[in-house]
């Protein structure tokens, strides 16, 4: 079954206080080379049939992203 | 006067919002997300919360909800709207208001009273303020920081859009200490900080909330017999 994926992030000129702590948290597992980390959420969507990728698109544009802040990139996946 | 207060599921302050309508002299009128049907309220008031659990992002799916998509259509007709909180998020995830509110740049739930500065008067919700004149009011948020691009900001401030900014320090990180704005026609109003928890001695640490609820009375009463008026050109 195909399935189509989204994935969303924080535009890069917003600042993702979530990754930061997370990179300030490295250190702590012995790890000093990491210079940026940003968190951002993927999506699987199954379609009843074939995948629809304008559908897709559709979705992250009205809902799953918020264009304001967020950018996304959709791409289709088989499962193993 | 009739002013409705939406409930989602996972609203909390829907009943202040409520009490705070009554204190002020108006009628308050439960509407329910799930019905479209407004009941020909004279304004409404988002209230404060956790709409759907503020999965995907806060607002994010309330924006969706029938009673949203008439009072999307409404507010652009004129009608007046109140976004408190969460409601603020959800008039911004439906392009009601410019700008997104995002996580607080420190990540902490921030919960204390908070001065803000009210800085446009020519709104449906804060003609009865004078400008400049500071207010404290509780704030509470976890995602309260207000974030948009350099020229929104910059138009915010050029065209009188920011109604309130934080004083004495920003509880969020918001960008250029915005604690509350307008759309151009001034109807529609988001703010972060919680006026309905501020509306009587016993509960608030003022009453200074009630201008709030006072100035869409005032203002409703201004429009007279001939309804919403300038919104509807």
């Amino acid at each position: 079954m195909a399935r189509v994926v989204v994935d969303v992030m924080l535009k890069p000129e917003i600042l993702d206080p979530q990754g930061q702590a997370v990179a300030n948290a490295l250190p702590r597992l012995g790890v000093t080379d990491v210079s940026s980390v940003r968190i951002g959420r993927r999506i699987e969507i199954e379609f009843a049939g074939e995948p629809d990728l304008d559908t897709a698109r559709e979705i992250a544009d009205k809902l799953l992203a918020n264009p304001v802040i967020e950018d996304f990139d959709i791409r289709t996946a088989e499962d193993a | 006067m009739r002013i409705g207060v939406v409930t989602f599921p996972g609203s909390l302050d829907d009943g202040d919002a409520a009490r705070a309508v009554r204190i002020a002299g108006a009628e308050p009128v439960r509407l329910w997300h799930g019905d479209a049907d407004l009941q020909g309220v004279d304004a409404v008031v988002l209230p404060g919360g956790f709409s759907y659990g503020d999965y995907l992002r806060c607002g994010a799916i309330a924006r969706f909800a029938p009673a949203m998509e008439s009072i999307i259509d409404a507010a652009r007709g004129g009608l007046p709207v109140l976004g408190i909180c969460n409601g603020f998020q959800i008039l911004c995830e439906a392009h009601l208001l410019p700008g997104a509110l995002t996580r607080n740049q420190h990540l902490h739930f921030r919960n204390r009273d908070q001065f803000l500065r009210v800085e446009a008067t020519n709104t449906a919700w804060t003609s009865q303020f004078s400008e400049g004149q500071e207010i404290l009011i509780p704030v509470k948020n976890g995602e309260g920081c207000f974030v948009a691009d350099e020229a929104t900001l910059d138009r915010l401030e050029g065209e009188g859009q920011v109604v309130a900014r934080y004083v004495r320090g920003n509880p969020n990180g918001s960008q250029r200490d915005i604690a509350a704005i307008t759309n151009e026609a001034g109807n529609v109003v988001g703010i972060m900080p919680h006026p309905e928890h501020a509306v009587e001695a016993l509960t608030g640490p003022s009453l200074d909330g009630l201008g709030f609820f006072t100035s869409v009375l005032r203002s409703l009463a201004g429009a007279g017999a001939g309804g919403q008026g300038e919104g509807q050109h």
